[in-house]
């Protein structure tokens, strides 16, 4: 009954020894705030209210002021929609599907993973509502009885897209929210005054009795396989909003694992361009070590690997096809008017990331948060590529066209990362930003009688 | 001090937290509570837990998700039928991801309120023993009964030198 368990002690933390350690550590990320900082989140700040300053304008204006018209009806909206829901993709990768590999890396990354997911989907989540232009009419999508008994078209991907990303945004949310109950609870242990009532309430009283823990860890389990296939159907079915029309260089059987592929490449991307810093700031060196952006890292090596397989798959295709319109549609990407976003494309998520093949440049984390910036612009290149240069380009002549993206529509891609950096720099500041009882479990329990009976 | 009702042991090792555990089990009390600052599979063996119920939750939420996604788009196809894309009314294949996502929301939301349930959260206001290093690095022990076998039971909790040992009552 007392055998030992071996994912103990299998990531060595090894300047970390006692538990009491890792609470104050864990812990002080939410007294000290730090100039950088505020400075952080005045930039942020700022960003938002540029965010909705833009949106506001062209509610009042008209969908007019954004680059879209025909033949491009799609745009930077929809492109950054897709950015944001594949960043999204990596932190239930990370919390859920790594969770039931057992993979023990993932116990200091975890928690930022998971709020980045959080915050990523609320940040997606705006871009359709922006793109329909009018708001007041959003509600439309939601099947409600109405007066006219008028049902959303259930065959229409745009609605699948409905139910997958709210599905995604609350059991994210939930399972984001459910994994960090028993670590408010050690914040509110330590916290005082107005600190203490807010994270007695948001803890929901837990105590970390038997009874507690022993259904906390069994719904765990289950929320974590659920949300394991949610994951892999979220962006497979935001692929096929594109894969469901006959648009050439869109209707694509490979499209639901590419983007997959690429959602989880981007997301990893981002965890190490927003982990890097967090460790930097709150001092967390001892607990996110060079084994874990290692880790990181082959996992972005491995995505970018199957992102560029896809990208060579598709040119493949489109020549094997013999199909004069796919074939122009592809030798347009390369060298037609968005020659420029495709290169992007090929040489942030294709190339750059053949550097991750060795091991100095996976142990060097400037070097790492330098590539990870890299694959971030090229993966949104990569879904502006798919979204514009298939509809500028169809398949009539006269119905062809260029888009440029309206200063309105780049004030509202920009003002996009500061909305989620906002939520994200609140996030370090009120909730323990690693996983504190998790990280508990990798090391080794303290027992009295060293007589190696492993516990 | 009559009244006493528990006792609350604080142990700075996992071994000595099981060992009082089990001994206070053999010696046949009935309530015995842990307190960990992480899940620790050791203490739930000693209290000889079984399976969990929250399974079941999981399982009748995901299947009424499964039928509610089925039912909502094969009601509303019939409710107003209209031929779109040359597809059958009731289209099946397309109705899938709808019936999908829907057990998972479902099925996550039913294990919730399943663990809330089972494990009484939330519980805001205080009403067991507690101590805040429970939280941070010791492990606890609590245990239930009447004035004399409570004697024993300290016999029993203090073989293990506990840091702390306490009377129990209500406190934050």
């Amino acid at each position: 009954m007392l055998e030992g368990r071996t994912d103990r002690g299998a990531v060595p933390h090894p300047d970390v020894h006692t538990y009491d350690e890792v609470n104050r550590d864990v812990l002080r990320a939410l007294e000290t705030p730090g100039k950088a900082w505020w400075a952080l989140l005045a930039v942020a700040a700022a960003g938002v209210v540029l965010f909705f300053g833009a949106w506001g304008w062209q509610l009042y204006k008209g969908i007019g002021v954004s680059g879209l018209n025909s033949p491009v009806g799609w745009g930077v909206y929809i492109t950054t929609f897709v950015f944001w829901v594949g960043i999204a993709h990596s932190g239930t990768l990370i919390s859920a599907i790594l969770f039931l590999f057992r993979a023990p890396w993932r116990q200091s990354i975890y928690r930022a993973a998971e709020a980045m997911t959080v915050f990523a989907v609320m940040t997606a989540g705006l871009f359709p509502l922006i793109h329909v232009g009018r708001l007041w009419h959003a509600y439309w999508l939601i099947p409600y009885p109405n007066s006219r008994f008028l049902w959303p078209n259930f065959k229409s991907p745009l609605v699948w897209d409905v139910f997958a990303i709210t599905t995604y945004f609350t059991v994210s949310a939930t399972f984001f929210y459910l994994g960090a109950i028993p670590d408010i609870a050690a914040a509110r242990d330590r916290a005082t005054g107005l600190r203490k009532k807010f994270y007695q309430v948001i803890s929901l009283g837990w105590r970390g009795t038997d009874s507690q823990w022993h259904h906390f860890g069994k719904a765990y389990i289950f929320l974590a396989a659920l949300a394991a296939p949610l994951v892999l159907s979220v962006h497979s079915v935001v692929s096929w909003d594109f894969a469901m029309t006959i648009v050439p260089g869109w209707h694509a059987t490979i499209f639901a694992p590419y983007f997959v592929a690429g959602a989880i490449f981007s997301g990893v991307a981002m965890v190490i361009t927003l982990v890097v810093p967090i460790r930097k700031i709150f001092g967390l060196e001892a607990y996110l070590t060079t084994k874990h952006f290692d880790a990181m890292a082959k996992l972005c090596l491995l995505t970018s690997l199957i992102v560029l397989y896809a990208y060579l798959s598709e040119f493949f295709l489109a020549w094997y096809s013999g199909e004069e319109i796919e074939r122009t549609a592809f030798w347009n990407r390369l060298v037609g008017d968005y020659w420029w976003a495709t290169w992007t494309m090929l040489t942030c998520n294709g190339f750059v990331p053949i550097m991750l093949w060795f091991r100095r440049i996976r142990h060097s984390i400037p070097a790492l948060f330098v590539i990870s910036i890299f694959i971030n612009i090229g993966m949104w290149f990569e879904r502006y590529v798919i979204v514009v240069t298939s509809l500028h380009h169809e398949y009539e002549p006269f119905a062809w066209g260029i888009y440029r993206p309206s200063l309105t529509e780049m004030a509202l891609l920009l003002g996009s990362f500061c909305w989620f950096g906002f939520w994200f720099l609140l996030f370090t500041r009120l909730l323990p930003p690693i996983a504190i009882a998790e990280l508990k479990e990798v090391l080794p329990a303290p027992t009295r009688k060293k007589t190696g009976e492993a516990y | 001090m009559g009244n006493t009702t528990g006792l609350l042991a604080s142990y700075e090792y996992l071994d000595s937290t099981v060992d009082a555990i089990k001994a206070l089990k053999k010696a046949g009390f009935e309530t015995v509570k842990a307190y960990s600052p992480y899940p620790e599979h050791h203490i739930e063996d000693a209290l000889g837990y079984g399976q969990s119920p929250v399974r079941v939750w999981t399982l009748v939420g995901g299947l009424t998700g499964t039928a509610t996604g089925f039912a909502l788009t094969i009601w509303t196809s019939i409710d107003w039928p209209l031929v779109v894309g040359g597809k059958p009314i009731v289209s099946i294949p397309a109705y899938i991801i709808i019936a999908f996502e829907m057990t998972i929301l479902f099925g996550a939301l039913a294990t919730i309120i399943g663990l809330f349930v089972l494990s009484r959260l939330p519980s805001i206001k205080p009403t067991v023993v507690y101590d805040p290093e429970f939280s941070s690095g010791r492990y606890g022990v609590y245990v239930e009964g009447n004035h004399q076998s409570l004697e024993e039971a300290r016999q029993i909790m203090n073989e293990q030198q506990p840091i702390e040992l306490r009377e129990g009552e209500l406190d934050d």
